[in-house]
Protein backbone atom coordinates (compact mmCIF):
# COMPACT_ATOMS: atom_id res chain seq x y z
CA UNK A 1 0.00 0.00 0.00
CA UNK A 2 1.25 3.40 -0.86
CA UNK A 3 1.94 5.99 1.95
CA UNK A 4 -0.53 8.05 3.38
CA UNK A 5 -0.90 11.90 3.02
CA UNK A 6 -2.83 13.33 5.14
CA UNK A 7 -5.34 16.72 4.15
CA UNK A 8 -8.52 18.05 5.12
CA UNK A 9 -11.68 18.55 3.24
CA UNK A 10 -14.49 21.06 5.03
CA UNK A 11 -12.07 21.11 7.92
CA UNK A 12 -12.62 16.76 8.04
CA UNK A 13 -9.27 15.49 8.37
CA UNK A 14 -8.41 12.86 5.20
CA UNK A 15 -5.92 10.98 3.53
CA UNK A 16 -5.04 10.04 0.06
CA UNK A 17 -1.88 8.40 -1.04
CA UNK A 18 1.62 9.48 -3.02
CA UNK A 19 0.85 10.11 -6.39
CA UNK A 20 -2.72 11.13 -5.66
CA UNK A 21 -4.04 14.63 -7.28
CA UNK A 22 -6.17 16.66 -5.05
CA UNK A 23 -9.33 15.62 -6.95
CA UNK A 24 -8.11 11.54 -7.29
CA UNK A 25 -7.66 11.85 -3.44
CA UNK A 26 -11.49 12.81 -2.89
CA UNK A 27 -12.90 10.80 -5.11
CA UNK A 28 -11.34 7.84 -3.58
CA UNK A 29 -12.49 8.90 -0.29
CA UNK A 30 -16.38 9.10 -1.93
CA UNK A 31 -16.59 12.87 -2.58
CA UNK A 32 -18.49 13.54 -5.53
CA UNK A 33 -19.42 17.08 -5.71
CA UNK A 34 -16.26 19.12 -6.06
CA UNK A 35 -17.73 22.45 -6.86
CA UNK A 36 -21.30 24.41 -7.70
CA UNK A 37 -22.21 26.07 -11.11
CA UNK A 38 -21.76 29.90 -10.48
CA UNK A 39 -24.92 30.74 -11.63
CA UNK A 40 -27.47 27.55 -10.55
CA UNK A 41 -24.95 26.07 -7.76
CA UNK A 42 -25.53 22.70 -9.52
CA UNK A 43 -23.13 20.21 -7.99
CA UNK A 44 -20.16 19.11 -10.61
CA UNK A 45 -18.32 16.57 -9.70
CA UNK A 46 -14.89 15.03 -11.51
CA UNK A 47 -15.71 15.58 -15.10
CA UNK A 48 -12.02 15.55 -17.78
CA UNK A 49 -9.34 14.53 -15.17
CA UNK A 50 -6.43 16.90 -17.46
CA UNK A 51 -6.94 20.26 -16.55
CA UNK A 52 -9.63 21.19 -18.93
CA UNK A 53 -13.14 21.68 -17.88
CA UNK A 54 -13.09 23.55 -14.91
CA UNK A 55 -15.74 21.10 -13.04
CA UNK A 56 -13.05 20.33 -10.11
CA UNK A 57 -12.30 24.38 -9.10
CA UNK A 58 -11.56 24.33 -4.97
CA UNK A 59 -9.82 26.39 -2.95
CA UNK A 60 -6.77 24.80 -1.92
CA UNK A 61 -4.40 26.11 0.85
CA UNK A 62 -6.54 29.55 0.79
CA UNK A 63 -6.12 30.01 -3.11
CA UNK A 64 -9.46 30.03 -5.27
CA UNK A 65 -9.53 28.41 -8.81
CA UNK A 66 -7.37 25.69 -8.34
CA UNK A 67 -7.42 22.77 -11.20
CA UNK A 68 -7.74 19.94 -8.32
CA UNK A 69 -7.65 17.38 -10.89
CA UNK A 70 -4.04 18.17 -12.06
CA UNK A 71 -2.50 19.26 -8.14
CA UNK A 72 -0.52 16.72 -7.08
CA UNK A 73 -1.60 16.30 -3.31
CA UNK A 74 0.61 17.49 -0.59
CA UNK A 75 0.44 17.08 2.91
CA UNK A 76 -1.41 19.34 5.38
CA UNK A 77 -2.99 21.01 2.29
CA UNK A 78 -6.19 22.50 3.24
CA UNK A 79 -8.83 21.96 0.56
CA UNK A 80 -12.48 23.42 0.82
CA UNK A 81 -15.29 23.77 -1.54
CA UNK A 82 -15.94 26.74 -3.42
CA UNK A 83 -18.76 29.04 -3.78
CA UNK A 84 -19.04 31.31 -6.82
CA UNK A 85 -16.41 32.46 -8.81
CA UNK A 86 -13.93 32.48 -6.34
CA UNK A 87 -11.54 35.31 -4.48
CA UNK A 88 -8.20 36.15 -5.26
CA UNK A 89 -6.56 37.31 -1.64
CA UNK B 1 11.60 37.97 -20.51
CA UNK B 2 13.19 34.67 -20.80
CA UNK B 3 14.67 33.73 -24.37
CA UNK B 4 14.79 30.39 -25.57
CA UNK B 5 15.60 28.42 -28.58
CA UNK B 6 12.82 25.96 -29.45
CA UNK B 7 9.92 25.69 -27.44
CA UNK B 8 7.54 22.87 -27.44
CA UNK B 9 4.17 23.32 -26.00
CA UNK B 10 2.95 20.05 -24.53
CA UNK B 11 4.89 17.09 -23.06
CA UNK B 12 2.93 13.85 -24.59
CA UNK B 13 3.83 11.68 -27.64
CA UNK B 14 4.22 14.50 -29.76
CA UNK B 15 5.68 16.85 -27.72
CA UNK B 16 8.49 14.36 -26.54
CA UNK B 17 9.55 12.71 -30.07
CA UNK B 18 10.02 17.02 -31.02
CA UNK B 19 12.25 17.79 -28.19
CA UNK B 20 14.24 13.90 -28.97
CA UNK B 21 14.15 14.86 -32.82
CA UNK B 22 15.30 19.13 -32.20
CA UNK B 23 17.68 17.36 -29.55
CA UNK B 24 19.02 14.83 -32.24
CA UNK B 25 19.91 18.03 -34.72
CA UNK B 26 21.52 20.45 -32.31
CA UNK B 27 18.59 22.68 -31.10
CA UNK B 28 18.10 23.78 -27.30
CA UNK B 29 14.61 22.99 -26.54
CA UNK B 30 12.54 23.52 -23.59
CA UNK B 31 9.48 21.21 -23.07
CA UNK B 32 5.96 22.96 -21.30
CA UNK B 33 3.80 20.66 -19.34
CA UNK B 34 0.81 22.10 -17.23
CA UNK B 35 0.82 18.49 -15.21
CA UNK B 36 2.81 17.03 -12.73
CA UNK B 37 4.76 14.63 -15.19
CA UNK B 38 5.80 14.00 -18.44
CA UNK B 39 4.14 11.47 -20.78
CA UNK B 40 0.48 13.28 -21.88
CA UNK B 41 -2.42 10.56 -22.08
CA UNK B 42 0.26 7.50 -22.75
CA UNK B 43 0.42 6.92 -18.82
CA UNK B 44 -2.79 6.14 -18.06
CA UNK B 45 -2.83 3.62 -21.78
CA UNK B 46 -2.75 0.03 -20.41
CA UNK B 47 -3.46 -1.13 -23.45
CA UNK B 48 -1.06 -2.78 -26.10
CA UNK B 49 -0.72 -0.15 -29.45
CA UNK B 50 -1.72 -1.38 -32.72
CA UNK B 51 0.27 0.39 -36.00
CA UNK B 52 3.54 -0.34 -36.88
CA UNK B 53 7.02 -1.70 -34.64
CA UNK B 54 8.40 1.51 -35.49
CA UNK B 55 6.09 3.05 -33.67
CA UNK B 56 6.22 0.87 -30.50
CA UNK B 57 3.39 -1.39 -31.78
CA UNK B 58 2.78 -4.28 -29.21
CA UNK B 59 3.98 -2.35 -26.14
CA UNK B 60 1.78 -1.03 -23.97
CA UNK B 61 1.40 2.90 -23.47
CA UNK B 62 2.75 3.59 -20.02
CA UNK B 63 5.58 1.65 -21.41
CA UNK B 64 6.24 3.94 -24.68
CA UNK B 65 6.29 6.98 -22.31
CA UNK B 66 9.09 5.30 -20.40
CA UNK B 67 11.29 4.80 -23.07
CA UNK B 68 10.58 8.22 -24.65
CA UNK B 69 11.59 9.83 -21.39
CA UNK B 70 15.07 7.83 -21.20
CA UNK B 71 15.53 9.47 -24.28
CA UNK B 72 14.54 12.80 -23.51
CA UNK B 73 16.76 12.06 -20.40
CA UNK B 74 19.75 11.08 -22.84
CA UNK B 75 19.73 15.39 -24.14
CA UNK B 76 19.82 16.52 -20.80
CA UNK B 77 22.42 18.86 -21.68
CA UNK B 78 19.56 20.14 -24.52
CA UNK B 79 16.80 19.87 -23.32
CA UNK B 80 14.83 21.69 -20.09
CA UNK B 81 11.83 20.16 -18.71
CA UNK B 82 9.12 22.51 -16.60
CA UNK B 83 6.25 20.74 -15.41
CA UNK B 84 3.35 22.16 -13.46
CA UNK B 85 4.10 24.84 -16.05
CA UNK B 86 0.57 26.20 -18.14
CA UNK B 87 1.03 28.22 -21.22
CA UNK B 88 -1.86 30.73 -21.00
CA UNK B 89 -1.17 32.67 -23.58
CA UNK B 90 1.15 32.81 -27.14
CA UNK B 91 1.44 36.00 -29.24
CA UNK B 92 2.22 36.28 -32.93
CA UNK B 93 6.33 37.06 -31.70
CA UNK B 94 6.38 33.90 -30.24
CA UNK B 95 6.06 35.28 -26.80
CA UNK B 96 4.68 32.94 -24.75
CA UNK B 97 2.99 33.41 -20.73
CA UNK B 98 3.25 30.98 -19.04
CA UNK B 99 2.13 30.35 -15.00
CA UNK B 100 4.40 28.30 -12.99
CA UNK B 101 3.96 28.30 -9.14
CA UNK B 102 1.23 31.26 -8.87
CA UNK B 103 3.50 33.21 -10.75
CA UNK B 104 3.13 34.58 -14.79
CA UNK B 105 6.66 34.09 -16.84
CA UNK B 106 7.03 35.44 -20.04
CA UNK B 107 9.27 33.37 -22.73
CA UNK B 108 10.61 34.85 -25.89
CA UNK B 109 11.09 31.64 -28.38
CA UNK B 110 13.06 31.26 -32.01
CA UNK B 111 10.44 28.51 -32.66
CA UNK B 112 7.52 26.47 -31.82
CA UNK B 113 5.84 23.66 -31.75
CA UNK B 114 2.18 23.31 -30.23
CA UNK B 115 1.62 19.39 -29.11
CA UNK B 116 -1.00 20.24 -27.13
CA UNK B 117 -3.06 17.39 -27.69
CA UNK B 118 -6.95 17.36 -27.56
CA UNK B 119 -9.95 17.47 -25.27
CA UNK B 120 -12.97 15.51 -24.99
CA UNK B 121 -16.09 16.52 -26.41
CA UNK B 122 -19.18 16.90 -24.72
CA UNK B 123 -22.80 15.47 -25.82
CA UNK B 124 -25.87 17.45 -24.58
CA UNK B 125 -28.16 15.47 -22.54
CA UNK B 126 -30.56 16.23 -19.38
CA UNK B 127 -28.43 16.64 -16.52
CA UNK B 128 -25.24 16.05 -18.47
CA UNK B 129 -23.45 18.50 -15.59
CA UNK B 130 -24.59 16.03 -12.45
CA UNK B 131 -21.30 14.34 -10.49
CA UNK B 132 -20.93 10.82 -11.73
CA UNK B 133 -20.81 12.15 -15.93
CA UNK B 134 -17.55 11.80 -16.82
CA UNK B 135 -15.33 11.84 -19.87
CA UNK B 136 -14.09 8.43 -20.79
CA UNK B 137 -10.14 9.67 -20.47
CA UNK B 138 -11.26 10.68 -17.07
CA UNK B 139 -12.35 7.32 -16.10
CA UNK B 140 -9.32 6.10 -17.58
CA UNK B 141 -7.21 8.31 -15.63
CA UNK B 142 -8.94 7.88 -11.87
CA UNK B 143 -8.45 4.17 -12.95
CA UNK B 144 -4.86 3.46 -14.29
CA UNK B 145 -2.92 6.51 -12.89
CA UNK B 146 -4.04 7.32 -9.65
CA UNK B 147 -5.81 3.39 -9.12
CA UNK B 148 -8.95 4.71 -7.54
CA UNK B 149 -12.18 2.71 -8.86
CA UNK B 150 -14.56 5.17 -10.35
CA UNK B 151 -18.25 3.78 -9.52
CA UNK B 152 -19.83 0.86 -9.18
CA UNK B 153 -22.14 0.89 -12.61
CA UNK B 154 -21.43 2.34 -15.67
CA UNK B 155 -23.34 3.08 -18.94
CA UNK B 156 -20.48 4.02 -21.77
CA UNK B 157 -21.96 6.49 -24.41
CA UNK B 158 -19.69 5.95 -27.63
CA UNK B 159 -18.44 2.85 -29.20
CA UNK B 160 -15.17 4.09 -30.45
CA UNK B 161 -11.73 2.81 -29.63
CA UNK B 162 -11.95 4.60 -26.73
CA UNK B 163 -15.48 3.73 -25.63
CA UNK B 164 -14.91 0.41 -26.27
CA UNK B 165 -10.77 0.03 -24.86
CA UNK B 166 -12.33 1.97 -21.25
CA UNK B 167 -15.37 -0.29 -21.03
CA UNK B 168 -12.95 -3.20 -21.23
CA UNK B 169 -10.82 -1.91 -18.68
CA UNK B 170 -13.79 -1.05 -16.32
CA UNK B 171 -14.82 -4.35 -16.15
CA UNK B 172 -11.14 -5.40 -15.53
CA UNK B 173 -11.50 -3.34 -12.14
CA UNK B 174 -14.36 -4.71 -11.24
CA UNK B 175 -17.01 -2.35 -12.23
CA UNK B 176 -20.00 -3.46 -14.01
CA UNK B 177 -20.69 -2.12 -17.55
CA UNK B 178 -24.47 -2.15 -18.12
CA UNK B 179 -24.23 -1.47 -21.56
CA UNK B 180 -22.76 0.73 -23.99
CA UNK B 181 -24.71 2.50 -26.61
CA UNK B 182 -23.78 4.35 -29.88
CA UNK B 183 -25.90 6.93 -31.54
CA UNK B 184 -24.69 5.33 -35.10
CA UNK B 185 -26.24 2.52 -36.57
CA UNK B 186 -22.46 0.36 -35.97
CA UNK B 187 -20.16 0.00 -34.13
CA UNK B 188 -17.16 2.68 -34.38
CA UNK B 189 -14.13 0.81 -33.28
CA UNK B 190 -12.15 -1.55 -34.12
CA UNK B 191 -14.49 -5.24 -34.02
CA UNK B 192 -11.52 -7.10 -31.94
CA UNK B 193 -12.32 -4.86 -28.87
CA UNK B 194 -16.08 -4.83 -29.73
CA UNK B 195 -16.04 -8.77 -29.91
CA UNK B 196 -13.83 -9.02 -26.38
CA UNK B 197 -16.66 -6.64 -24.46
CA UNK B 198 -19.81 -8.39 -26.17
CA UNK B 199 -18.03 -12.25 -25.34
CA UNK B 200 -17.87 -10.66 -21.58
CA UNK B 201 -21.72 -10.31 -22.13
CA UNK B 202 -21.96 -6.03 -22.19
CA UNK B 203 -25.21 -5.08 -24.56
CA UNK B 204 -23.31 -2.74 -27.30
CA UNK B 205 -26.22 -0.95 -28.18
CA UNK B 206 -26.63 0.44 -31.54
CA UNK B 207 -29.00 3.18 -33.05
CA UNK B 208 -29.41 4.39 -29.07
CA UNK B 209 -28.19 7.14 -27.13
CA UNK B 210 -28.64 8.56 -23.54
CA UNK B 211 -31.76 10.89 -23.11
CA UNK B 212 -31.44 12.03 -19.71
CA UNK B 213 -29.59 11.58 -16.24
CA UNK B 214 -31.32 11.37 -13.20
CA UNK B 215 -30.42 11.90 -9.76
CA UNK B 216 -30.10 14.73 -7.41
CA UNK B 217 -26.24 15.15 -6.60
CA UNK B 218 -24.96 12.59 -8.50
CA UNK B 219 -25.77 9.98 -10.90
CA UNK B 220 -28.46 7.18 -10.15
CA UNK B 221 -30.04 6.01 -13.15
CA UNK B 222 -29.90 6.93 -16.78
CA UNK B 223 -32.56 6.75 -19.39
CA UNK B 224 -31.27 5.73 -23.09
CA UNK B 225 -33.62 5.67 -26.23
CA UNK B 226 -33.30 4.29 -29.41
CA UNK B 227 -32.81 6.50 -32.37
CA UNK B 228 -34.54 6.65 -36.37
CA UNK B 229 -32.53 6.38 -38.98
CA UNK B 230 -32.95 9.82 -38.76
CA UNK B 231 -31.03 10.07 -35.24
CA UNK B 232 -34.82 11.43 -34.33
CA UNK B 233 -35.83 9.62 -30.23
CA UNK B 234 -38.24 7.43 -31.10
CA UNK B 235 -41.26 8.03 -28.62
CA UNK B 236 -41.85 4.69 -26.02
CA UNK B 237 -38.54 3.01 -26.74
CA UNK B 238 -36.57 4.64 -22.97
CA UNK B 239 -35.30 2.74 -20.84
CA UNK B 240 -33.70 3.33 -17.45
CA UNK B 241 -30.63 1.66 -16.15
CA UNK B 242 -29.28 1.74 -12.84
CA UNK B 243 -25.69 3.11 -12.85
CA UNK B 244 -23.71 5.43 -10.65
CA UNK B 245 -21.57 6.52 -13.65
CA UNK B 246 -22.27 7.79 -17.33
CA UNK B 247 -18.96 8.08 -19.53
CA UNK B 248 -19.27 10.18 -22.48
CA UNK B 249 -16.80 9.05 -25.24
CA UNK B 250 -18.19 10.90 -28.23
CA UNK B 251 -14.24 11.80 -29.21
CA UNK B 252 -12.26 14.31 -29.52
CA UNK B 253 -11.58 17.92 -30.34
CA UNK B 254 -7.87 19.80 -30.81
CA UNK B 255 -6.84 21.93 -28.66
CA UNK B 256 -6.01 25.34 -30.80
CA UNK B 257 -6.80 27.84 -28.57
CA UNK B 258 -3.03 28.71 -28.45
CA UNK B 259 -3.01 29.03 -31.78
CA UNK B 260 -6.15 30.63 -32.60
CA UNK B 261 -5.17 33.21 -29.91
CA UNK B 262 -1.42 34.17 -31.54
CA UNK B 263 -3.68 34.27 -35.08
CA UNK B 264 -2.42 30.96 -36.73
CA UNK B 265 -5.14 30.06 -39.51
CA UNK B 266 -7.57 27.22 -38.62
CA UNK B 267 -10.97 25.59 -39.90
CA UNK B 268 -13.78 23.54 -39.12
CA UNK B 269 -12.66 20.15 -40.25
CA UNK B 270 -14.72 17.35 -38.67
CA UNK B 271 -12.62 14.72 -40.04
CA UNK B 272 -10.08 16.21 -37.86
CA UNK B 273 -12.21 17.10 -34.83
CA UNK B 274 -13.25 20.23 -35.07
CA UNK B 275 -11.26 23.29 -35.54
CA UNK B 276 -7.45 22.30 -36.48
CA UNK B 277 -5.00 24.43 -38.00
CA UNK B 278 -3.39 24.98 -41.59
CA UNK B 279 -0.68 23.57 -41.98
CA UNK B 280 1.95 22.92 -44.51
CA UNK B 281 3.19 19.70 -45.27
CA UNK B 282 6.65 20.46 -42.95
CA UNK B 283 3.39 21.27 -39.83
CA UNK B 284 4.03 24.79 -40.09
CA UNK B 285 1.40 26.93 -39.01
CA UNK B 286 0.37 29.97 -41.09
CA UNK B 287 2.47 31.94 -38.04
CA UNK B 288 6.15 32.03 -39.61
CA UNK B 289 8.12 29.13 -37.09
CA UNK B 290 5.27 28.05 -35.53
CA UNK B 291 4.92 24.32 -35.67
CA UNK B 292 2.05 22.11 -34.71
CA UNK B 293 2.13 18.37 -34.25
CA UNK B 294 -0.08 15.51 -32.42
CA UNK B 295 -3.86 15.64 -31.44
CA UNK B 296 -3.54 20.00 -31.52
CA UNK B 297 -3.45 19.21 -35.47
CA UNK B 298 -5.93 16.96 -35.96
CA UNK B 299 -7.02 14.01 -33.67
CA UNK B 300 -5.86 10.96 -34.89
CA UNK B 301 -4.12 8.72 -32.31
CA UNK B 302 -0.58 8.35 -30.39
CA UNK B 303 1.66 6.23 -32.95
CA UNK B 304 0.62 9.22 -35.86
CA UNK B 305 1.33 11.84 -33.12
CA UNK B 306 4.88 10.17 -32.21
CA UNK B 307 5.84 10.49 -36.27
CA UNK B 308 4.33 13.88 -36.58
CA UNK B 309 6.60 15.29 -33.55
CA UNK B 310 10.12 14.27 -35.20
CA UNK B 311 8.85 16.03 -38.38
CA UNK B 312 8.07 18.98 -36.32
CA UNK B 313 10.62 18.98 -34.58
CA UNK B 314 13.53 17.90 -37.38
CA UNK B 315 11.63 21.15 -39.58
CA UNK B 316 11.61 23.20 -36.22
CA UNK B 317 15.29 22.35 -35.55
CA UNK B 318 16.34 22.80 -39.38
CA UNK B 319 14.81 26.46 -39.21
CA UNK B 320 16.63 27.62 -35.99
CA UNK B 321 20.04 26.38 -37.89
CA UNK B 322 20.34 22.92 -36.73
CA UNK B 323 19.66 20.57 -40.13
CA UNK B 324 19.65 17.25 -39.17
CA UNK B 325 22.64 15.20 -40.80
CA UNK B 326 20.16 12.64 -42.32
CA UNK B 327 17.46 15.43 -42.78
CA UNK B 328 15.78 14.88 -45.80
CA UNK B 329 16.19 10.40 -45.57
CA UNK B 330 13.99 11.03 -41.83
CA UNK B 331 11.58 13.29 -43.34
CA UNK B 332 10.86 11.14 -46.26
CA UNK B 333 10.52 8.37 -43.96
CA UNK B 334 8.02 10.14 -41.28
CA UNK B 335 5.90 10.79 -44.25
CA UNK B 336 6.14 6.90 -45.79
CA UNK B 337 5.17 6.28 -41.80
CA UNK B 338 2.20 8.59 -41.70
CA UNK B 339 1.16 6.83 -45.00
CA UNK B 340 1.66 3.60 -43.32
CA UNK B 341 -0.67 4.49 -40.41
CA UNK B 342 -3.24 6.25 -42.10
CA UNK B 343 -3.42 3.24 -44.60
CA UNK B 344 -6.76 1.05 -42.98
CA UNK B 345 -10.31 1.83 -42.87
CA UNK B 346 -9.93 4.32 -39.77
CA UNK B 347 -7.16 6.56 -42.06
CA UNK B 348 -9.59 7.16 -44.62
CA UNK B 349 -11.01 9.62 -42.28
CA UNK B 350 -7.98 11.72 -41.60
CA UNK B 351 -6.78 11.63 -45.14
CA UNK B 352 -9.62 12.93 -45.76
CA UNK B 353 -9.60 15.62 -42.97
CA UNK B 354 -6.16 16.24 -44.65
CA UNK B 355 -7.26 16.82 -48.18
CA UNK B 356 -9.68 19.36 -46.59
CA UNK B 357 -7.32 20.78 -44.70
CA UNK B 358 -4.86 21.53 -47.74
CA UNK B 359 -8.13 22.48 -50.20
CA UNK B 360 -8.62 25.15 -47.32
CA UNK B 361 -4.65 25.83 -47.14
CA UNK B 362 -4.72 26.57 -51.34
CA UNK B 363 -7.48 28.57 -51.68
CA UNK B 364 -6.12 30.73 -48.69
CA UNK B 365 -2.97 31.42 -50.58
Amino acid sequence: MKQEIPFTFDGVPMTGRVGDTVASALHAAGVMKLSSSIKRHRPRGFYCAIGNCSSCHMIVDGKSNVKTCVTPLRAGMKVETQTGKGVVR
Amino acid sequence: MIAKELVVIGGGPAGLCAAIAAAESGSRVLILDRSARLGGQLIKQTHKFFGSENQYAKTRGFDIAKILLSRVDTFADLIEIWVEATVVALYPDKVLTVVQDGKYIKIQAKAIVVAAGASEKFLAFENNDLPGVYGAGAVQTLMNVYGVRPADRVLMVGSGNIGLIVSYQLMQAGVKVAAIVEAAPRIGGYKVHASKIARLGVPILTSTTVLRAVGETCVKQAVTVKLDPAWKPIPGTESVHDVDAICVAVGLTPLTSLLAMAGAMTSYIPELGGYAPILTDEHESTLADVFVAGDAAGVEEASSAMVEGRLAGLCAAKRLGYPHADFDDIVSECHAQLAGLRNGPFGCKTCAGIAKMREVRDHAR
